[in-house]
């Protein structure tokens, strides 16, 4: 009985440590068989090109995740530096870095504030970024009474706004470089890339990253060990709001104006990413790497049901059952039940 | 007395895995009697309470409680609901645990009738407050029962709780530290509120380490350890040091150790306050000695601990490291000055449940360990292993979680953290708790060897932990140092009652 037992163990470990990617992986072979012209380095670029905005606010709120918090305010966080960037170049008729700038100062601000709400006003995380989120949702309509930002529209005082998306603003969402073949790849999937490849960098690495996860962990024991673990937060929120607002940027140079209607699937798209990344290689815990496989998972999951032409009303239902599945391996297989 | 038990425990016994908590545990209650339970941490005494109300099972024994005619009948609880309605009701030590904060006072005086099976459907508000006046005049209670409980004091939110419970009638009363949030004016109304319970007849177990609180209501007290009952004291006047004697444990050690002295002096604390209306604590520690504070649970030692590591700030005085000024604004700054803690309940302020071994031990030292931010994993591989074997963790690598270690040896790699880099203070609060004796002699061991270079500060309740380890054993009471020997032909007796405080305190 006992060694039945401990096989059983061992098949349960090789599942939870490797099942999601075995899973990736059979998708990507079934895909290629069943859907004509999948692989291709075009395929690949598309499927990573869908998933870079939401890739990147992944990448961000995995580090609140990390401290123990949540953020839900990413997503407003990313329309409203998509709404900061066009009304900068389109209304105020500036340039491209005055834009980025104002994007990223967005970020900034915002992580600023969820975090001191959350450190010294003791709102709860969720509560915290909820109410933001509600206050950017409104903040971002105000200056154009509710309307999208365009160049030639006319604004509430009755002026016409004659400024520009500036041609160094829209490469950021329209440039390819050369890989092998020429215009392969979007400068958002590079952005993607290297911000990814940073903040794992980060988390693994680096002493603060270490910290950050021993107050995820045991805050009072972090605190004990001499960490300054309010900053700590603070920063996690800061993270996440810098890396929504880089997303924002790259939304709005990929639409080319002040949509107000777009962004709306950011939020839980992103949030998705970061928690099926829970479950790569048994991780059971937030972490870049994984966040980063949860948002390829998706994407190609995506791609490869629209080449199949699954119906696109179908896409939030496949979503949230691939989510539920991977939350299930991380909290019930590998029983370490956290967050 | 002695003729008319209303409860009764018999030979009662509990085991949680291969862990004895309860060996045998026999008790009498009698009506009209306060009856005080003292005990150190894991004596067994929460678990005590919790078999008699019903929140676990027993593991072997029996228990009676008188029924209408006062004899006993058997006594087998299976939810805390039907110890209540069999006559047994307990009041925990949280608090709020007693109370809806949410509702006002009346509701929570009747809240039992709104759920109990037969309870009306439609809430009557009027019949609520009726029925909850006639529990608060019988308990001569004078809260607005119209206020939030939320809003109360939490001396009056643990009247209430009394008062709720009593609303059942109840024959055995239980109360788990009812004292240890209230302030002392706050203490003598629920003192009072017991003395008149006491006249109704009902039989009072009351479980508390302050002497005050015992000294003012024991008519009898039952001295626990390592889950038995080791000593009954109920003729009078009651023989306090000896039931502290009982609770603490003495036994005569072979291998006492040879007590150092110290001439160099590595921090010197003046004038030091700790909590409002205490006596100031001064003290000095020498370069090489180990000194044990040794005091009842609440008297100040993890206030003092915390003090000296920068958690929290002294009301005054002043301190003196290394001949400089010291005064912590955080841990952090603690650290650098070299003052380490090994903080008491590793799971709630030690262990980081995430990290393994390796990850555990370098915690503190990242700053020391990095270069540029970049962790030097080699070198934090290297100080875990070195630590592993100095102080004989057993594992399989330094890569293993804390969850697969004993706690023996989680206990010591909290101690090899601390351990790890050189000290100037260093502090352990409650080193051995939830530690087997083979860990404990090999911690204690490790830290009278290595303690040339440094003081170190020991805070245990067990006394038998100070005999063991310390050159120097200071004695806490009421927030302050109130005696001081050296471990070499100790006066116990003094000892004893300088613990116990009270009226034959010495004057050290």
């Amino acid at each position: 009985m006992s060694s039945g037992w401990i096989e059983m163990a061992a098949a349960r470990d090789l599942a939870i440590r490797y099942g999601f990617i075995v899973l990736l992986f059979g998708l990507i072979a079934y895909f290629a068989i069943a859907a004509g012209g999948f692989v291709s380095p075009q395929s690949a670029v598309f499927i990573f090109q869908s998933v870079a905005i939401t890739g990147v606010l992944a990448l961000g709120v995995t580090a609140t995740l990390v401290v123990g918090g949540f953020d839900l305010s990413i997503g407003s966080v990313a329309t409203s530096a998509m709404m900061a960037a066009a009304y900068v170049m389109v209304v105020l008729e500036q340039n491209a870095v005055v834009a980025v700038t104002a994007c990223l100062a967005i970020g900034v601000i915002v992580g600023l504030i969820n975090g001191w709400l959350i450190v010294y006003m003791r709102v709860p995380d969720l509560l915290a970024t909820l109410g933001m989120m509600f206050l950017l949702v409104g903040l971002q309509r105000i200056p154009t009474e509710g309307r999208s930002i365009a160049t030639g529209m006319t604004m509430p005082d009755g002026s016409v706004a004659n400024g520009t998306f500036s041609a160094a603003f829209l490469a950021l969402g329209r440039h390819r470089f050369d890989f092998f073949i020429p215009n392969l790849i979007p400068v958002s999937v590079v952005v993607l890339l290297v911000l990814a490849v940073l903040i794992w960098f980060f988390l693994e690495y680096t002493r603060f990253g270490r910290m950050m996860y021993a107050v995820g962990s045991n805050e009072r024991a972090a605190e004990l060990a001499g960490a300054p673990v309010k900053a700590y937060k603070i920063w996690a929120y800061v993270i996440s709001g810098v890396f929504a607002s880089i997303g924002g940027i790259l939304l709005a140079a990929r639409l080319g104006r002040g949509d107000i209607a777009s962004g709306n699937n950011l939020l839980l798209d992103a949030v998705a990413a970061a928690l099926i990344g829970y479950a790569v290689l048994g991780a059971a815990k937030p972490n870049a790497f994984g966040t980063a496989v949860g948002a390829v998972f998706v994407g190609v999951l995506l791609q490869g049901l629209t080449m199949m032409n699954a119906p696109y009303y179908t896409q939030d239902f496949i979503k949230g059952v691939v989510l539920v599945v991977a939350l299930v391996f991380t909290f019930a297989l590998s029983g370490r039940g956290k967050r | 007395m002695g003729n008319d038990a209303v409860f009764r425990v018999d030979g009662l016994r509990k085991s949680f895995g291969h862990i004895e908590v309860l060996g045998g545990v026999s008790l009498d209650l009698h009506a009209g009697e306060v009856t005080v339970l003292m005990g150190a941490n894991g004596a067994g005494k929460s678990t005590l309470v919790k078999i008699i109300s019903g929140v676990y099972e027993r593991g072997g024994g029996t228990m009676s409680l008188a029924g209408q005619d006062f004899a006993l009948q058997d006594f087998a609880p299976k939810t805390p609901a039907e110890a209540i309605r069999a006559g047994v009701v307990t009041v925990h030590q949280n608090i709020n645990d007693g109370v809806v904060a949410d509702l006002d006072v009346a509701t929570n005086l009747t809240l039992d009738r709104l759920s109990g099976s037969g309870a009306p459907t439609l809430f009557n508000p009027g019949r609520v407050r009726r029925e909850a006046k006639a529990v608060a005049d019988r308990m001569e209670l004078t809260i607005d029962l119209k206020a939030r409980i939320s809003d109360l004091s939490l001396a009056d939110r643990q009247m209430v709780a009394i008062a709720r419970a009593m609303a059942h009638q109840p024959k055995v009363l239980i109360l788990d530290e009812p004292t240890s949030s209230l302030s002392s004016a706050e203490a003598d109304r629920l003192f009072a509120l017991l003395d008149r319970l006491r006249e109704q007849g009902v039989a009072i177990l009351y479980i508390s380490h302050r002497m005050s609180d015992i000294r003012r209501l024991a008519d009898r007290i039952v001295s626990m350890r390592d889950g038995v009952i080791s000593g009954v004291f109920d003729r009078k006047p009651l023989d306090y040091e000896g039931a502290v004697n009982a609770m603490l444990g003495r036994k005569i050690h072979l291998d006492r150790i040879v007590a150092r002295n110290s001439a160099r002096p590595v921090l010197t604390i003046e004038g030091l306050r700790i909590a409002e209306g205490s006596r100031p604590i001064s003290l000095t520690l020498g370069d090489g000695e180990v000194v044990a504070i040794t005091g009842l649970v609440g008297v100040g030692k993890t206030a003092l601990a915390e003090t000296l590591f920068g958690v929290r700030k002294p009301l005054s005085g002043t301190m003196v490291l290394n001949g400089k000024p010291y005064a912590p604004g955080s841990t952090g700054e603690a650290i650098a000055a070299g003052v380490f803690l090994v903080a008491k309940d590793r799971g709630e302020n030690g262990i980081v449940g995430d990290f393994n071994i390796q990850e555990n031990i370098s915690l503190p030292f990242h700053k020391r360990m990095s270069r540029l931010g970049v962790l030097k994993r080699r070198i934090e591989r290297a100080t875990a292993r070195r630590q592993i074997q100095e102080l004989g963790i057993v594992c399989r690598s330094e890569k293993d979680e804390m969850s697969a270690l004993s706690g023996g040896n989680q206990q010591k790699v909290m101690v090899a953290r601390w351990m790890s880099q050189a000290a100037r203070l260093f502090i352990l609060d409650e080193p051995f708790q939830g530690v087997d004796i083979s860990a404990r002699r090999d911690i204690a061991a490790k830290l009278r060897a290595s303690a040339n270079g440094r003081a170190t500060l020991l805070f245990v309740t067990e006394l038998d932990e100070a005999l063991e380890t310390a050159d120097r054993i200071l004695v806490m009471s009421e927030q302050t140092i109130v005696g001081e020997h050296r471990n070499a032909d100790i006066d116990l007796e003094r000892l004893l009652a300088e613990v116990a405080g009270g009226p034959s305190q010495s004057a050290a």
